[in-house]
């Protein structure tokens, strides 16, 4: 058994990791199978992390964030969690692997999803013109014409980067004004690629084999029209990822995950919650750094309530040979 | 066992005259999803040599043979049975739902 077992392997969970790991609780980081360091590794140029004044890549930041966790001590695991059993003062994690690890303490740190635009043919299509990763799928659109949904920096960074291939960038935002922070709005504004659609909604995706344009609302007059194009990014924001713990842990009325307060606790004794996964506002790669601190934290001062007879069967057995 | 690389010089020869069905997985170099899924699929190739061609394409080297496919999104796995696409899966995922997605070909 362990004292404390993280899920998840972005900012939030690698922060969480290295305080634990400092704090000389062993932790055991759970980062996912294929999503492993979370949702900046499909990030290119991260501009406002503190302490990079030229930027990092998001992998970069990435990769140096867990060696930072593993240098104090942190096991990393690649899979991801199949159930897990929060009841009582001993919580069980299930693995795909079948494998099972017990701890005392659990910082629950899975962030969030993209959000889907929820049409009919969005599945469909989906591979064949529709994609959520500008910095995977870009190289596809070279010299097409291709369009970006959504208003949000991800939006933005999206559009701007696909510039690079495509001839031309629409931006399809529902409202008239963008989300985006003013720097990564004026970079969209000043790129001649790029062209804004204001007040309209796709309420639709056509195309047989492969996208070849979609249904626009205006959602001031209601009139529908449509537009050829080669492909379609969605960047219309996220959904925090809870589907593990439904029914376990209380929720707000936004879907996070519900903690008291200032702090990570959630409504069961002995997990915490971090990152994107409980903050339906702010979603930054420093504020979940910031909020899985605060779990790893109330974590350690929650294991020193505990009597240390429990405390004793969570020792150093299961610490794993260090993975160099 | 890692899955080979295959080009467009050897693609008839190892995908489409295969007799095996083969799994075409095309990838590239700054894709990170790809590279989480690549030793995935050389664990499923090796548990299932005997049913089962796992090949890799590496569509920056290779763009005429990802446009012939009408890749559009990768990783994309593209699954051959006597020359002809009969299965195409896209993104990353974990192997138990690869394998899901793959139980026809893996049976």
């Amino acid at each position: 058994m362990r004292q404390i077992i993280i899920i998840g392997s972005g900012p939030a969970g690698y922060t969480a990791a290295i305080y634990a790991a400092r704090a000389n609780l062993k932790p055991l980081l759970i980062a996912s199978s294929v999503e492993a360091g979370g949702e900046l590794m499909n990030t290119t140029e991260v501009e406002n992390f503190p302490g990079f004044p030229d930027g990092v890549q998001g992998p970069e930041l990435m990769t140096k964030m867990q060696e930072q966790a593993e240098r104090f001590g942190t096991e990393v695991v690649y899979d991801d969690v199949e159930s897990l059993d929060l009841t009582g003062a001993v919580k069980s994690i299930t693995l795909g692997s079948g494998e099972t690890h017990e701890a005392l303490s659990v910082v629950f740190a899975t962030g969030s999803a993209y959000r889907k635009l929820g049409l009919t043919d969005e599945e469909r299509l989906s591979g064949r013109g529709v994609s959520w990763c500008a910095t995977c799928d870009g190289f596809f659109f070279k010299g097409k014409t291709i369009a970006v949904v959504g208003g949000g920096d991800s939006a933005m960074e999206e559009a701007t980067f696909l510039t690079r291939f495509a001839e031309k960038v629409y931006v399809i935002h529902r409202k008239s004004e963008l989300r985006a922070s003013k720097i990564m709005q004026e970079r969209a504004f000043a790129n001649e690629k790029i062209e804004f659609i204001w007040n309209s909604e796709v309420v639709g995706i056509t195309g047989d084999e492969a996208v070849d344009g979609l249904t626009l609302r205006d959602t001031v007059s209601g009139t529908e029209t449509s537009l050829p194009l080669g492909g379609v990014f969605i960047a219309i924001g996220n959904d925090p990822r809870t589907h593990l713990i439904h029914g376990q842990l209380d929720l707000t009325a936004e879907g996070t995950i519900a903690v008291a307060g200032r702090s990570s606790k959630t409504s069961k004794t002995g997990v915490f919650a971090a990152g994107d996964v409980i903050d339906s506002s702010y979603r930054q790669a420093v504020t979940a750094a910031g909020s899985g601190c605060a779990a790893a934290l109330d974590a350690e001062h929650y294991l020193s309530t505990l009597p240390q007879d429990l405390l004793a069967t969570a020792g150093d057995t299961e610490l794993a040979t260090a993975t160099n | 066992m890692t899955a080979r690389a295959v080009t467009e010089a050897n693609f008839d020869q190892e995908v489409i005259n295969n007799k095996k069905t083969v799994l075409v997985d095309f990838w590239a170099e700054w894709c990170g999803p790809c590279r989480a899924v690549s030793p995935i699929l050389d664990q499923i190739a090796s548990e299932n040599s005997d049913k089962l061609d796992i090949v890799k394409l590496n569509v920056d080297d290779h763009p005429a043979l990802a446009a012939k496919y009408q890749i559009t999104s990768i990783p994309a796995m593209k699954v051959f049975q006597k020359g002809e696409v009969v299965k195409t899966v896209i993104g990353a995922k974990p192997k138990p739902a690869l394998e899901a997605d793959l139980a026809d070909y893996l049976a």
